[in-house]
C-alpha cells in the first residue's frame, strides 16, 4: 500500500497521509490535481473499485470536504482520497467519465450539499427531494427541527417534569441543595 | 335544454384542477367529494356487517410497516381467516394501510391512492412514526402527523409493530366498522378544504388533480 | 464464457425498422408519434422491490428507455444524525434496510469503537458474528420469496416468508425485538444467549435445510423459472468494477470479491467458507448463487454456534455514553450484507456529536446505474424478475 502511494506522489502533490489500518489508508490531495490522481489510481495501481463519493461540510473553515473512498481488489485494501474545496462556489471536476456510476453520486451531492459538478449528467434532477424550496438539506446551517416544527404541525407532548425538582417543590422544600459533582469526562 | 340554461352550467361550472395543464383539465373530475348518507337502519347494520368482514388493503408499502405485512399473509399469522386480503390496485381495495413514516415524496401518493379508492375506505396508521413522527419527529422530510392530511381510523402503535398489534388492530376497526362509527371518508368530504390547504403547504409542485375519482 | 446460446434472446433480433433512427447510442425517443407508451412502474406496484418506482418507455412490450426515481423512503439520517449523540445514533441506524438492520448496526457501533480505540471482548464478537449471519439467512429468505413471486410462484414466498418468521422467533429470544433488534451497541452486546438457545437454533437450521430441499426443486429446477431468468440482464465482469457493483451480484460474474474472506472482521477468520463465484453473470446464475450463499450461511451458523465460548464478558467498559466525546477521525467500515458491500463513513471532530454519518448502501448503483442500463431491450414482464435478481433495497439507498 505505502509502494502505491509513494508511486502517486510522482504523479500529485500528495498533502497528507493517514494510516487508519493496514488496509484503510486516508491521503489529501489538492483539488485541481484529483482527476489525474483518480485516473492514475484507477488504471495504473489498480484501485477498480469506487465504493463512494461524499463530502463533508466544515462550516466553520467555510470549507467541503470530499471524499472518494477507492478499493484495490487485488491488494483488498482501501484508500480514501480527500479534497478540500471552497464552500461559497462549491464546484469540484466531474469524475462521471472514470467510473459509469459516479454521475449518481454528484446527482445527489449537488442535491443535498449544492456541490456542483459541471459536464456530470443529469446532475441537476431532482434525486430525492421532490418540490424543495429550501437550501440543499444537508449543509450544517439547515436547522431540520425548526424545518420541521414549521412545516409539519407538531403534535404537543406531554408536561414533564425534572424528577428532582419536583420531589424538592412537592414535599422537601427546605432540603439542601447538593454540591454538584463534574465528571470526568463531562 | 335551452342554450341559456347551458351557459348558466357552464358558469357555475369551475374547474379546480389548477395544477394540471390546460389540455388535461378536462380529464379529471373537477367535483367535490360528498358524504355518503347511511342508508335506512337495518339495512345499514347489514352492509356495515357484510364491510367488517371484508377488508381488502392497497398493497402500497410505504414505509418500513409494509415488511411485517408479509409475515400477516403467510401461515403463522394468516390474515386470510379474517377477510383480509391484498389488492395491487387502488381501486379494489378499501383499507388503505400506512405503513409508518411518509416522507413527503410518498405522501403526495398517499393522497392520490386514497382519493382513488372507492368508499367506504379506513385507513389504518401503522407506527409511532404516523401519530407524532416517532423518531424523526426533527426529521426535514418527514411529516409528523398524517391525521393532517387525510383521515385516520385506527393508530396501531409500536417501531415496528408486531403482527399481532397488527391484526387487533384490524379487529379494532371492524369492531369500529359494524357500530357504523368509521366515518372517515365523511370526515374528508365534511373538511374538504382543510385537508387540500394542509396537503398543498407540503407539496409545493401540485401537479395533479385536486380529485381523483 | 457467456452462455448466450442458452439465453432466450438467442434468435432474438430486434426488427430496427420500426424504431427511431439512433442518435449517439441512444435512441430518439418521441412520444407524440404514438409509437412509445410510459409507463410509471411503482410505488404503488406489487412488483417493485420496495416503495420506488421505474419510469419505463416501451415500444410494444418493448422497453426502450428506464429511469428510477427513489427518494420515498427519505428520512435523512444523515442529518438527524449529526443533531444526535454517538450513543443516540445507534437506534436509528437499523432504520436504514428493513430486511437486514444488522448490518447497519454492526457498522455504526465498529466506526465508533475504532474512532474511539475500544476493543470488544472475545464473546462480544463471537455473538455479533451469530447475530450477522442469521440476519444474512433471514435476508436471503425475504429474498428468494420475492424472486419466486417476481415470476408468479407466489406459494415459494409464502414458505419462505413462513420460514423466516422462525428466524425472527430466535432474534426474539436473542434480543428481544423481531425486526429491529438494537443488538450490538457500541462496546459490545446487550444480552447473552438464553439457555437452550443452540439447540433451538439448530432445530431451524434443520427445518430450513428441509425447505430448501423442496425449492431447490420446485423453483431452481422449474422449467419456467430457467427459461425466464436465463440470459436475463447479464453482467459482465467489466461492468462490475465500472458500475460498483458489489456482493452477490458481482461474484456471479467471476469477481472474486467478498469481505468476510478478503477483508475478515469480527470472527469470520476463525470460520471456514469458501469464495463462492460463478462466471454466466445473468439472473438465474445470481438466484443460483445466492441459494448457495443461503446454504452457506446456514452452515456458518452451526460453525459460529460450536464455536462461542461458554463463559467471558460481553460488554467492554465504555465512557459515560450521554458526554462520550470520540477522538476527531475519519474511518469506513464495511460489512457483507446479502446484497454485497454495506458500509459506513465516519468522520468525528472531537466533540459528543458525529460530524457525518454515511451509509454505503450496497444496492446503491444496482438500482439505478446498473437497472437502467439493464432495463433496455428487456419486456415489462421480465422488468420486476430484473429488479430483484439485483436485490435492490430502496431504504438504503435515499436513507
Amino acid at each position: 500500500m505505502k509502494e502505491k502511494i509513494d508511486r502517486l506522489r510522482k504523479m500529485v502533490n500528495v498533502l497528507q497521509v493517514v494510516e487508519k489500518h493496514p488496509d484503510l489508508y486516508f491521503i489529501t490531495l489538492e483539488g485541481n490535481q484529483l482527476v489525474m490522481a483518480l485516473g492514475y489510481l484507477k488504471n495504473t495501481l489498480n484501485f477498480k473499485h469506487l465504493a463512494f463519493m461524499q463530502a463533508v461540510d466544515y462550516l466553520e473553515d467555510n470549507k467541503f470536504m470530499l471524499t472518494y473512498m477507492v478499493y484495490n481488489y487485488e491488494l483488498k485494501a482501501n484508500l480514501g482520497v480527500n479534497v478540500f474545496i471552497d464552500r461559497e462556489e462549491s464546484s469540484m471536476f466531474s469524475i462521471h467519465r472514470l467510473w459509469e456510476h459516479a454521475w449518481q453520486y454528484q446527482r445527489e451531492l449537488y442535491e443535498m450539499f449544492g456541490i456542483d459538478f459541471p459536464g456530470s449528467p443529469r446532475v441537476d434532477e431532482p434525486f430525492i427531494m421532490e418540490s424543495w424550496e429550501e437550501m440543499p438539506p444537508m449543509r450544517r446551517d439547515f436547522d431540520t427541527l425548526a424545518y420541521s416544527q414549521k412545516t409539519y404541525f407538531p403534535r404537543p407532548g406531554r408536561e414533564t417534569n425534572d424528577p428532582k425538582e419536583q420531589m424538592k417543590k412537592a414535599k422537601y422544600p427546605n432540603y439542601p441543595d447538593s454540591p454538584k459533582i463534574r465528571r470526568d469526562d463531562e | 335544454m335551452k342554450e341559456k340554461d347551458i351557459k348558466i352550467i357552464e358558469k357555475e361550472m369551475k374547474l379546480a384542477n389548477e395544477g394540471l395543464p390546460e389540455m388535461e383539465r378536462d380529464l379529471f373530475a373537477d367535483d367535490r367529494p360528498s358524504r355518503i348518507e347511511p342508508l335506512n337502519k337495518y339495512l345499514e347494520q347489514f352492509l356495515n356487517w357484510a364491510r367488517a368482514r371484508s377488508l381488502w388493503i392497497l398493497a402500497y408499502g410505504t414505509g418500513c410497516g409494509a415488511i411485517e405485512l408479509r409475515p400477516l399473509m403467510t401461515a403463522r399469522f394468516d390474515a386470510f381467516r379474517y377477510g383480509i386480503a391484498g389488492r395491487p390496485t387502488p381501486r379494489q381495495a378499501n383499507v388503505f394501510i400506512i405503513g409508518g413514516y411518509a416522507s413527503l415524496k410518498t405522501i403526495k401518493r398517499i393522497v392520490r391512492s386514497y382519493e382513488q379508492m372507492q368508499g367506504p375506505k379506513y385507513v389504518i396508521a401503522l407506527g409511532s412514526c404516523t401519530i407524532n413522527g416517532g423518531m424523526y419527529y426533527d426529521s426535514y422530510n418527514t411529516i409528523n402527523r398524517i391525521d393532517y392530511y387525510i383521515p385516520v381510523d385506527i393508530y396501531v402503535t409500536g417501531c415496528m409493530p408486531r403482527p399481532e398489534s397488527l391484526i387487533a388492530g384490524f379487529n379494532g376497526l371492524k369492531k369500529k366498522i359494524q357500530a357504523g362509527q368509521c366515518d372517515g371518508m365523511n370526515k374528508y368530504a365534511d373538511n374538504f378544504d382543510w385537508y387540500k390547504a394542509n396537503q398543498k403547504q407540503i407539496i409545493k409542485d401540485w401537479n395533479m388533480p385536486d380529485y381523483n375519482w | 464464457m457467456n452462455k448466450i446460446s442458452e439465453s432466450k434472446y438467442k434468435d432474438f433480433v430486434a426488427d430496427r425498422s420500426k424504431y427511431p433512427e439512433m442518435e449517439n447510442g441512444k435512441p430518439v425517443i418521441d412520444l407524440d408519434s404514438h409509437k412509445f407508451t410510459k409507463i410509471w412502474q411503482g410505488p404503488q406496484h406489487p412488483g417493485v422491490t420496495g416503495n420506488m418506482s421505474v419510469e419505463i418507455i416501451v415500444n410494444g412490450d418493448e422497453i426502450v428507455d428506464a429511469k428510477t426515481h427513489v427518494g420515498y423512503l427519505h428520512r435523512g439520517f444523515e442529518k438527524l444524525m449529526e443533531r444526535r449523540r454517538y450513543i443516540q445514533c445507534f437506534p436509528i441506524v437499523c432504520r436504514i434496510c428493513v430486511p437486514e438492520p444488522d448490518t447497519n448496526e454492526y457498522c455504526v457501533s465498529a466506526a465508533m469503537e475504532d474512532l474511539a480505540g475500544i476493543v470488544i471482548p472475545d464473546k462480544a464478537a463471537w455473538l455479533r458474528t451469530l447475530n450477522l449471519e442469521m440476519s444474512r439467512v433471514a435476508g436471503f429468505l425475504m429474498w428468494l420469496g420475492g424472486q419466486a413471486g417476481s415470476l408468479g410462484m407466489g406459494a415459494i414466498g409464502q414458505w419462505t416468508v413462513a420460514m423466516r418468521d422462525y428466524w425472527l422467533d430466535l432474534f426474539e429470544e436473542m434480543t428481544g425485538g423481531r425486526i429491529y433488534h438494537m443488538y450490538m451497541i457500541p462496546g459490545g452486546v446487550r444480552k447473552n444467549l438464553p439457555l437452550g438457545f443452540k439447540e433451538r437454533v439448530l432445530q431451524t437450521v434443520d427445518r430450513t435445510y428441509k425447505l430448501l430441499d423442496d425449492i431447490e426443486r420446485v423453483f431452481l429446477n422449474n422449467a419456467i423459472a430457467k427459461s425466464r431468468l436465463k440470459g436475463l440482464g447479464i453482467i459482465t465482469p467489466e461492468m462490475v468494477s465500472e458500475y460498483g457493483i458489489v456482493g452477490p451480484t458481482a461474484r456471479a460474474s467471476g469477481i472474486a470479491d467478498d469481505i468476510r474472506i478478503n477483508q475478515p472482521y469480527l470472527k469470520y477468520a476463525e470460520l471456514e467458507m469458501k469464495m463462492l463465484t460463478s462466471n454466466i453473470g445473468d439472473a438465474y446464475d445470481r438466484t443460483e448463487l445466492r441459494f448457495q450463499e443461503l446454504l452457506q450461511s446456514l452452515d456458518l451458523v452451526k460453525q459460529i454456534l460450536n464455536k462461542i465460548p461458554e463463559n467471558g464478558e460481553i460488554q467492554a467498559k465504555l465512557p459515560n455514553v450521554l458526554h462520550w466525546k470520540i477522538p476527531a477521525g475519519q474511518t469506513y467500515i464495511k460489512a457483507e450484507s446479502t446484497r454485497g458491500e454495506h458500509g459506513f463513513y465516519m468522520v468525528s471532530d472531537g466533540s459528543k456529536y458525529p460530524r457525518r454519518v454515511f451509509a454505503r448502501g450496497a444496492s446503491y448503483t444496482h438500482a439505478i446505474s446498473v437497472l437502467e442500463k439493464l432495463a433496455v431491450n428487456i419486456t415489462i414482464s421480465d422488468l420486476a424478475a430484473l429488479m430483484v435478481s439485483l436485490h435492490t433495497c430502496p431504504p438504503e439507498i435515499e436513507r
